[in-house]
């Protein structure tokens, strides 16, 4: 489509790559949510990240201000720059929140993950390692170039909102179950300077913001790992693959019905341009991957699916015919023949099927947007 | 789109006036031949300016698309066209297109000669595979037949039932009434359209006289302009140079030629078209298909016993009169019906020269051509059916709502 990417009504960005169920939600969503911003005094969520170019990493300002418009609660400490969580810890261990240890690993093949922990939780690398099914030595502590280059933080400044960087869009997070009985838990906000005071929820919701579904680990846990106990942690290894736009598409069905927060107009959108980014960023990587362009378009080829079923039941039958028939030329001449007669009618037939199945699902989508924008309704802010 | 592809009832007034001259009539509100005789195809083709079908295109579509032609295009049923050739070349070079056809819904019973243009049409979708539009012109049908506004809009929906009945592909198909969808950058084409229209040229092209009413003559740039991507921005925004392919009977051509002449004048490209004869009433060449007859033609509501029966009885034969002299002279496949509709309806070649060379030399008896035609029109008839009863009017909604269709192209 020919707009433009910086166009300030995000819907036209939207109708660019989400079907035309997304559409239509969002379309209604957006008009409801105008209504709201005329009759309650919302801020002005803008639908498009305020980012920074692709290369450079988001400052600690930018995070900041990217938390307050997810209206996320948090406090700050200035102190400083600390390089160690002790370091830390003498400025804000007092205050009572969960200080954090942080780790960027990598693997043999090169693949990053963050492992966020509670600072008094025992991390054994060559367990994690097993458990994430790369063997026994698999893990180690990346390089300090890696800190720069995949999270954009400086040194003892690893952290998990460093995920908001593109250039950490393939590192993987493991993040410490024990966080969640944490009231507060303290994470730098990409600078050794300031201490981040944020609950496990908010953190939460910050990462379902930039397209990542949190993690959470019993890090302590010591499982056997053998051939009839798979690594447990085996999907949480990044697998080089645009994953990323794939969960963002599922995340933004599911999410809108549910989400009753009045974000779901923005999160549609922020998802969508995330994964947009990280498609386009990922193109290189995809010229070697065949792809598969349009899995939809491939799975509702009529032409092709009725082929397939009428190949394999003419094979069926040829095989047992065929045992039975002296004269095998006969057998194949008549399957193309059966085949030839069928395959019209069953692809009238397949037709009926698709239109049918389309039809239901744009059924169950326009009620879902007319449940969503009455909630939404219902519920002022 | 105005009548059915064949001889309808005439109306329009001011045109059948017409009837008297020598020439044959053919526009979107008459089709009448010369001294009740056969429509000369190729006098029209001249008369119209548009070109032959011929067969190296027809090859060449099936080398474009890996798909064996229709039998439409094999058999000559879409004999002409207007800049086809153009098509297949931007096909070629990898850009796509679009189709657009459309259905006066002035009855309720939909008869084969109605589905001609719309089962070819469903074979470009999936053979080229492109996006369709599909418009349903329920205000013209309120203009020409008096009918109440929420009557034509009803005879729309009914009639959207069996074009989807068709076979037509939810995912790349937009369905859409005039009442409904006119407006936005539509009627913005209309008026561009109309702008370059003369009172004169609309009287010269359709036959308007100053006694009829100003919706009649305000009428065609309806049909024009779904021929411009831009009047459907929720489907082709951005893409203002994406061509356009019109299947559709004969009849319709004064709208696009009206159309091709105004295109460049407004900076929009010239559809092309690919353009039909006539579908034959039961009777015969000289029958009048009509709605008030119900033994004119086979409808899609028939039985097997209903279509067994009008064959036999109705369906206007060319064999001799004595089975002796059937056998000495042959039939006379110029006018037989029941060739001419297997022409349209039997897939197989081998089988329809067989019958074809039989029948002409009288090996072969009326009856049982007949009997084939039965066979092969109550499959036909029976599949719509069956199609047509999964149709819901929320299926209706669903290809008419107003939505982006992603995998168009695909």
């Amino acid at each position: 489509m020919g707009r433009t990417r910086r166009h300030p009504n995000g819907s036209g960005e939207i109708g660019h790559f989400l079907g035309g169920l997304e559409v239509a939600l969002v379309y209604s969503l957006y008009a409801i949510v105008s209504q709201l911003r005329a009759g309650f005094p919302l801020p002005l969520l803008p639908l498009l990240p305020r980012s920074p170019q692709i290369d450079m990493g988001y400052t600690k300002d930018q995070l900041l201000a990217r938390l307050k418009e997810l209206q996320i609660d948090f406090v700050c400490y200035d102190h400083p720059a600390v390089l160690t969580v002790e370091a830390q810890a003498k400025y804000v261990g007092h205050l009572g929140g969960a200080l954090s240890k942080n780790l960027l690993l990598k693997d043999k093949k090169h693949r990053y993950y963050v492992v966020s922990a509670l600072a008094n939780t025992n991390i054994d690398l060559k367990v994690l390692s097993q458990r994430l099914g790369l063997g026994k030595g698999g893990l180690r502590m990346a390089a300090e170039e890696a800190l720069q280059k995949i999270l954009q933080v400086p040194l003892g400044c690893v952290t998990p909102l460093a995920l908001i960087n593109d250039s950490a869009r393939d590192v993987s997070l493991l993040l410490d179950q024990g966080f969640k009985s944490q009231q507060s838990c303290y994470f730098h906000p990409l600078t050794n300077e300031v201490t981040l005071s944020i609950s496990a929820s908010s953190l939460d919701r910050f990462l379902i913001s930039i397209g990542r579904q949190p993690s959470y680990v019993d890090l302590e846990a010591n499982p056997a790992v053998g051939k009839d106990n798979p690594p447990d942690l085996a999907s949480l290894v990044p697998s080089g693959l645009p994953t990323l736009p794939d969960k963002v598409e599922n995340a933004v069905v599911t999410s809108i019905p549910t989400g009753n927060d009045g974000l779901t107009v923005e999160k549609p959108t922020k998802l969508a341009v995330e994964a947009k980014r990280s498609a386009a960023s990922q193109k290189e990587k995809l010229q070697k991957v065949q792809s598969s362009i349009d899995p939809l378009a491939e799975a509702t080829n009529i032409e092709k699916l009725v082929k397939e079923i009428l190949d394999k039941t003419s094979t069926a039958f040829l095989n047992e015919i065929t045992k039975d028939l002296n004269d095998p030329q006969i057998a194949p001449s008549v399957s193309d023949v059966v085949k030839r007669r069928v395959s019209s009618d069953l692809e009238h037939m397949m037709m009926s099927l698709k239109n049918a199945a389309y039809t239901q699902g744009f059924q169950a989508g326009f009620q879902a947007t007319l449940r969503s924008s009455l909630q939404n309704l219902s519920m002022p802010r | 789109m105005a009548e059915d592809p064949k001889k309808g009832d005439a109306v329009g007034s001011g045109v059948g006036d017409r009837e008297g001259e020598e020439e044959q009539v053919v526009n979107p509100w008459e089709v009448t031949a010369k001294d009740g005789g056969k429509i000369d195809y190729d006098k029209l083709i001249e008369k119209f300016g548009c070109q032959r079908l011929e067969e190296s295109l027809v090859r060449r579509v099936e080398r474009l698309t890996g798909h064996p032609a229709h039998v439409f295009l094999r058999r000559g049923v879409f004999f002409a066209h207007r800049d086809f050739n153009e098509i297949l070349d931007v096909y070629e070079r990898g850009e796509k297109f679009y189709l657009y056809t459309g259905r006066g819904p002035s009855s309720e019973a939909l008869h084969l000669g109605h589905l001609v243009p719309f089962m070819f049409t469903k074979y470009l979708q999936d053979a080229f595979k492109v996006p369709l539009v599909i418009q349903l012109t329920d205000d013209e049908k309120c203009m020409w037949k008096n009918l109440t506004v929420e009557e034509s809009k009803r005879l729309a929906s009914e009639n959207a039932k069996d074009i989807i009945a068709c076979g037509f592909d939810i995912t790349r198909t937009f369905i859409f009434s005039d009442f409904n969808y006119v407006g936005g950058a539509f009627y913005e084409n209309m008026v561009k359209v109309a702008k370059c229209v003369t009172f004169n040229k609309v009287v010269g092209i359709f036959g308007f006289t100053n006694e009829d009413h100003i919706g009649k003559i305000s009428f065609p740039p309806v049909q024009a302009v779904p021929s411009f991507p831009s009047s459907f921005p929720h489907l082709f925004s951005g893409k203002d140079n994406l061509r356009c392919l019109i299947p559709c009977a004969i009849d319709q051509d004064p709208y696009f030629r009206m159309t091709r002449d105004v295109a460049p004048r407004i900076g929009y490209q010239k559809p092309a078209l690919i353009e039909s004869s006539f579908f034959p009433a039961l009777q015969g060449e000289s029958g009048k298909m009509s709605a008030s007859d119900p033994n004119s033609a086979i409808y899609v509501t028939d039985s097997s016993k209903d279509i067994k029966n009008k064959v036999n009885r109705y369906a206007f034969s060319g064999g001799q009169d004595s089975i002796e002299n059937h056998r000495k002279y042959g039939a006379n496949l110029e006018v037989d019906i029941p060739v001419k509709y297997l022409g349209f309806f039997l897939e197989d070649d081998a089988e329809l020269d067989h019958i074809r060379k039989e029948y002409g030399a009288g090996r072969m008896l009326t009856g049982e051509v007949k009997k084939r035609l039965v066979e092969v029109l109550s499959e036909l008839v029976e599949r719509h059916q069956r199609a047509r009863a999964a149709v819901t009017d929320e299926m209706v909604d669903a290809f008419m709502a107003v939505r982006p269709l992603p995998h168009m192209f695909s």
